[in-house]
C-alpha cells in the first residue's frame, strides 16, 4: 500500500510537467483547431531566453517575468508572419508548417546555446517535500504553480471581457466577427498565450530534465497525451489528464511486468492511440459532429 | 440537459489532385528512366550508394503519398514501418540466413498486416488526430525495438549487422552497382503498380474517400476497408523500402528509425508535390541531400536550412514540384510555338 | 427623411459564380424594409455583401461612410447588426454570455447591465434560461436570442436573414411583433430578408423584390402586397 501510494505522489510530480504543457497545448488547439507540434520547442527556446537572461546577471523572478513578455510577443509575432496566411490552407499544410517550425527553433536553438547540458535553477530549492523522498520542494512549486495557473486561466476566461471574446472566437468564429469581434487578433492572442505558458512550463521543467535543445521531445509527447485525455478543449481536462498521465504512467511502470522504465514512452503513446480510438472527446471535452 | 455539439464542416485534409496530374507522360518517363539506368556507370560506389538510397527514400515518400495523397489519410509514423520492414529482413537474413531478395516480399507483407491493423483503430481518426497518433506510433517505435525481450532478435541497442550481397550469376559488377539495379527494378515495379492502383476501382474509391468521405460512403464506398487498405498498402511498400534500406546501409539499430526519419519523408512528400507520384523521387533527393549539404556549411544547421525551405516551399510552391513541373511543361510548350 | 443605406451597383461573387449583378436600392432611417425572394435569389448574399462577408463590387454608403475595404467586425463597430441565416448562436456559451457578446464593442458597462434587462424583458424566456447552455434552447427561442444579441449592440440599423424559418407559425407572428416595436420604440432601422412574404410585407413599410440576383420591384410594402400579378409571379401565394 505504502509503495502505492508513493507512486501516486511520484506520478502527481511528474505530472505536474505534463499538465503545464497541455495547457499550452490546449491553448493553441482552442485557438486554431490544430496542434501544434513545435510547441515543446518553443518552450525550449523561452527556457533558454530566461538563462541567457540570468546569465547577464538579471534576478530569476525578473528574468522569469521578462521570458513571459518576450514569449508572449514572440508567439504573436510567429502567428501573424508564418501561419496567419497559412489559415485558411489545407490541415496537411499547417502540419508541415508545425514542423518546418519545429525544425527551425530546435536548430537555432542548437546554433546560439549549443547542444551541450546545462544546469538550470530553482527558486523552490530542491530539498524533500513535508520529509517525503518523492517529492522535492520543486516539485511541489511546480504543482502549484500549476495549479494556479490553471485558475488564472479560469478567471480570465469566465470574467473578463477578453476572455469572453476569446471563447466566441474559438468556438464560432463568423458569427464573433458579427458581433464585431476581431477574430484575427483573437487567434493571436491566443498563440501569445499558448507561448507563455509554454514559457512558464519550461522554466518549470528545465531543473528536472537539464536545459538543452532537445529536452522537451518527450514532455511534448506526454503533454499532447494529457491534453487529448482531458480532452482538447478543455483547460481543466488538460491539467486533470496531466496528473492522470503521470500517475498512469508511474504505477504502470510499478505494477505491470515487464513494463519497467524502458516501456513508459510506448505506454504514454498507447493511452493517447486509445483514447482517440475509444473517447475522441476526452474526458471533459466537448464531442465534435462533423457534418458534410 | 442536452448534449451541446459543435459542428463543424472541415475543408478536406488535402488539396483534390486530377487524377490524371498523377503521373508523368510517356515521353518524360523514358528519359527519366534512361537517366536512372545509365548514371551510375559513370560515377562513383559512394554516390551510387546515394542513389541507391535515393530510390529506396523515394519508394517510402511513395508509400506516404498513396495514403495522403490517395485517400486523403495522414501519417507522421511511416518510420515506423520503415522499421518493421528493415528489421524483418534483417532478421530473416541474419538469423534465419534467408536470401535477400526473399525477405523483401515477407518485409512487405508483415508491414502490410501492421499497417492494416493500425488502420483500424486509425479508422475513427481524422485530420489532426491521425497525425497524433501516427506521431506517437513512429515515437515509441525504437523504444519497443529495444525491449529487453525482443533483444535476442533484434539485437538491442547495438542493432544487427546485415551482410552486403554480391551481384549473382558471376554479373561484372560490384556490390553497389548490384544493389543500385536491383533497387531500382523494384522501385520500378512498384512505381507501376502504384499507378495503376490509383487508376483502378481502388484508387477511385480512395480519391472519393478523400475528397468527400460522408458523401464516398453514401455513394456506396465502404469506406472503411478502403482506409485501412491505404494504410496497408502504403505500410507494405514502406516495408519494402525498410527492407532495402537494410540491405544497402548493412545495418540496422533502433535509432536508425527515430521520428526525424518519419518527418523527413513526410517533408519529401510535402516538396515533390501531395498526390504526385513522380514527385516522390524529388521529394527524396531534397531529404537526402539537404541536411548533407547544410551540415558541410555549419554543424547543426540542417534543422534550420530544412525548415527555412519547407516555409519556402508551403507559401511559394504549395503543390511542391508538381507545381514546377507544370510550369516548366507551360513555359516548354511556348517556346515550341 | 434621408436615407441611411445606399447600396449602388451591388455585384457579389462566390469564387467564379456572379451572385449578384448589379443591384441598387436605399433604405430610409427608421424605416423597416423587406427584402424578398425565391431559394437562391441574392438575398442572403446581398446582406452578406453589406458586411463584406462575401467578395463584391460596388458602392455602399452607411450614413455617408463607405462600407467598403472594411472588415466584418468593423462594420458592425458603426452600429450594424447581422443577424445571420441560422442565428450563429454561441451553442456552448449560456445565454448571458451570448448576451454579453453582443454588446462585446462597447465600453459602457453600466448600460449593458441595464440593456440585458431590457432583453429579458423583450424576451422573458431568455430570462428563465440565462445561465443555460444557448445550444439547448429551443429553434424560436434561438432565434429571439439572436436578435437580442444583436440588439445589445445598440445598433442603428439591424440586417436580419431570413427570422421566420424553421419556426412555428404562432412563434414566428410573436417575433415580428418584437420587431415592429423594435423598430418603432427603439428607432432601429431595420433590413429584414423573408421567404415568408405574406408576413413579412403585413410588418415592414418599404419592400424590394429581387430575382436571380437583380431588383425586380421596389415599392411601398402595401403596395406591393396588393398588386396580385406581383404575388403571382413572384411571391408564390
Amino acid at each position: 500500500m505504502e509503495l502505492f501510494t508513493n507512486q501516486v505522489l511520484a506520478g502527481i510530480a511528474t505530472g505536474a510537467i505534463y499538465a503545464c504543457m497541455a495547457l499550452a497545448v490546449v491553448m493553441i488547439y482552442q485557438a486554431i483547431d490544430h496542434l501544434n507540434f513545435a510547441q515543446g520547442e518553443m518552450a525550449m527556446f523561452s527556457t533558454f531566453i530566461s538563462w541567457q537572461l540570468m546569465q547577464w546577471g538579471i534576478a530569476y523572478w525578473w528574468a522569469f517575468l521578462l521570458t513571459l513578455v518576450i514569449s508572449f510577443v514572440g508567439g504573436i509575432v510567429i502567428e501573424r508572419l508564418l501561419f496567419k496566411p497559412l489559415a485558411k490552407a489545407p490541415v496537411l499544410t499547417n502540419v508541415a508548417g508545425f514542423i518546418a517550425l519545429f525544425a527551425v527553433v530546435n536548430s537555432v536553438a542548437g546554433l546560439i546555446w549549443d547542444f551541450t547540458i546545462k544546469q538550470y535553477p530553482t527558486p523552490f530549492g530542491s530539498s524533500p517535500f513535508l520529509g517525503s523522498q518523492l517529492i522535492s520542494t520543486h516539485q511541489a512549486g511546480m504543482i502549484g504553480v500549476t495549479l494556479l495557473l490553471l485558475v488564472a486561466l479560469y478567471v480570465f476566461f469566465q470574467f473578463t471581457r477578453i476572455g469572453l471574446a476569446m471563447r466566441a472566437a474559438a468556438s464560432l468564429p463568423e458569427s464573433a466577427r458579427l458581433v464585431g469581434i476581431n477574430t484575427s487578433w483573437m487567434i493571436a492572442l491566443g498563440w501569445g498565450m499558448a507561448s507563455a505558458i509554454g514559457a512558464i512550463a519550461g522554466i518549470l521543467i528545465a531543473p528536472v530534465v537539464f536545459l538543452e535543445p532537445n529536452m522537451m521531445g518527450g514532455v511534448l509527447i506526454y503533454g499532447f497525451a494529457a491534453a487529448v485525455l482531458g480532452g482538447l478543449t478543455s483547460p481543466l481536462g488538460a491539467v486533470l489528464g496531466g496528473f492522470l498521465v503521470g500517475i498512469f504512467e508511474n504505477l504502470a511502470g510499478t505494477y505491470i511486468p515487464g513494463v519497467g522504465n524502458e516501456l513508459k514512452l510506448p505506454i504514454a503513446l498507447a493511452l493517447i492511440i486509445t483514447v482517440l480510438v475509444v473517447k475522441p472527446a476526452g474526458l471533459l471535452g466537448r464531442p465534435i459532429v462533423k457534418r458534410v | 440537459m442536452s448534449a451541446v455539439e459543435e459542428v463543424v464542416t472541415e475543408a478536406p485534409a488535402v488539396e483534390a489532385v486530377p487524377k490524371r496530374a498523377m503521373t508523368l507522360g510517356l515521353g518524360t518517363s523514358l528519359v527519366v528512366l534512361g537517366a536512372l539506368v545509365l548514371a551510375p556507370l559513370f560515377v562513383k560506389n559512394f554516390i551510387i550508394f546515394q542513389m541507391t538510397m535515393l530510390l529506396i527514400y523515394g519508394l517510402a515518400v511513395l508509400a506516404l503519398n498513396i495514403l495522403t495523397g490517395g485517400s486523403g489519410q495522414f501519417s507522421l509514423g511511416q518510420s515506423a514501418f520503415y522499421a518493421v520492414g528493415a528489421y524483418t529482413s534483417a532478421i530473416l537474413m541474419e538469423h534465419a540466413g534467408m536470401n535477400y531478395a526473399l525477405t523483401l516480399p515477407i518485409a512487405g507483407l508483415i508491414c502490410f498486416a501492421f499497417g492494416f491493423a493500425f488502420g483500424q483503430p486509425a479508422l475513427r481518426l481524422s485530420g489532426i488526430y491521425l497525425a497524433l497518433a501516427t506521431f506517437a506510433l513512429a515515437v515509441a517505435m525504437p523504444q519497443l525495438l529495444k525491449l529487453h525481450f525482443v533483444e535476442h532478435w533484434t539485437g538491442g541497442v547495438q542493432g544487427l549487422v546485415v551482410t552486403k550481397p554480391d551481384a549473382p550469376f558471376g554479373l561484372p559488377m560490384g556490390q553497389d552497382m548490384w544493389l543500385y539495379y536491383f533497387t531500382l527494378v523494384i522501385t520500378i515495379g512498384i512505381y507501376i503498380a502504384s499507378v495503376n492502383l490509383l487508376r483502378s476501382r481502388s484508387g477511385r474509391a480512395f480519391m472519393a474517400i478523400r475528397d468527400n468521405e460522408i458523401a464516398a460512403s453514401a455513394m456506396g464506398v465502404d469506406v472503411a476497408l478502403y482506409k485501412t487498405l491505404a494504410f496497408g498498402v502504403s505500410a507494405g511498400i514502406t516495408g519494402v523500402a525498410g527492407g532495402l534500406g537494410a540491405i544497402a546501409v548493412q545495418f540496422v539499430a533502433p535509432d536508425s528509425y527515430t521520428i526525424t526519419l518519419a518527418i523527413s519523408l513526410f517533408l519529401g512528400m510535402v516538396v515533390g508535390g501531395v498526390g504526385w507520384l513522380p514527385g516522390s523521387i524529388v521529394g527524396a533527393a531534397f531529404i537526402i541531400f539537404v541536411p548533407n549539404i547544410a551540415e558541410s556549411i555549419s554543424k547543426g544547421l540542417s534543422g534550420a536550412v530544412f525548415g527555412v525551405l519547407l516555409f519556402i516551399v508551403i507559401f511559394l510552391v504549395p503543390h511542391g514540384a508538381r507545381q514546377i513541373a507544370i510550369v516548366a511543361q507551360q513555359v516548354l510548350s511556348k517556346f515550341k510555338k | 427623411m434621408t436615407s441611411m443605406l445606399n447600396v449602388k451597383d451591388l455585384r457579389a461573387y462566390y469564387g467564379q459564380v456572379q451572385a449578384l449583378h448589379g443591384l441598387s436600392f436605399a433604405l430610409n432611417e427608421g424605416s423597416l424594409t423587406t427584402l424578398l425572394g425565391a431559394n437562391g435569389a441574392g438575398k442572403t448574399t446581398t446582406l452578406r455583401a453589406i458586411c463584406n462577408m462575401v467578395r463584391s463590387t460596388g458602392a455602399i454608403e452607411f450614413e455617408g461612410k463607405p462600407l467598403s475595404g472594411q472588415s466584418t467586425e468593423n462594420v458592425v463597430r458603426l452600429g450594424i447588426a447581422h443577424v445571420p441565416q441560422g442565428r450563429g448562436t454561441f451553442t456552448t456559451l449560456t445565454v448571458e454570455e451570448n448576451l454579453q457578446l453582443g454588446a462585446i464593442t462597447r465600453n459602457d458597462r453600466k448600460n449593458i447591465v441595464s440593456d440585458i434587462e431590457r432583453m429579458y424583458d423583450h424576451f422573458p424566456v431568455l430570462k428563465e434560461r440565462h445561465t443555460q447552455q444557448a445550444g439547448t434552447l429551443s429553434g424560436g427561442e434561438q432565434q429571439m436570442l439572436a436578435v437580442a444579441r444583436a440588439l445589445m449592440l445598440r445598433p442603428r440599423l439591424m440586417l436580419l436573414d431570413e427570422p421566420s424559418f424553421g419556426l412555428a407559425p404562432l412563434i414566428v407572428r410573436d417575433l415580428f411583433k418584437i420587431l415592429g416595436k423594435i423598430n418603432r420604440e427603439d428607432k432601429v432601422t431595420i433590413l429584414v430578408v423573408e421567404q415568408n412574404a405574406q408576413l413579412a410585407l403585413e410588418l415592414a413599410d418599404q419592400a424590394y423584390v429581387i430575382e436571380t440576383g437583380r431588383i425586380v420591384m421596389s415599392g411601398n410594402a402595401k403596395d406591393i402586397a396588393t398588386n396580385e400579378d406581383v404575388r403571382k409571379s413572384y411571391l408564390g401565394y
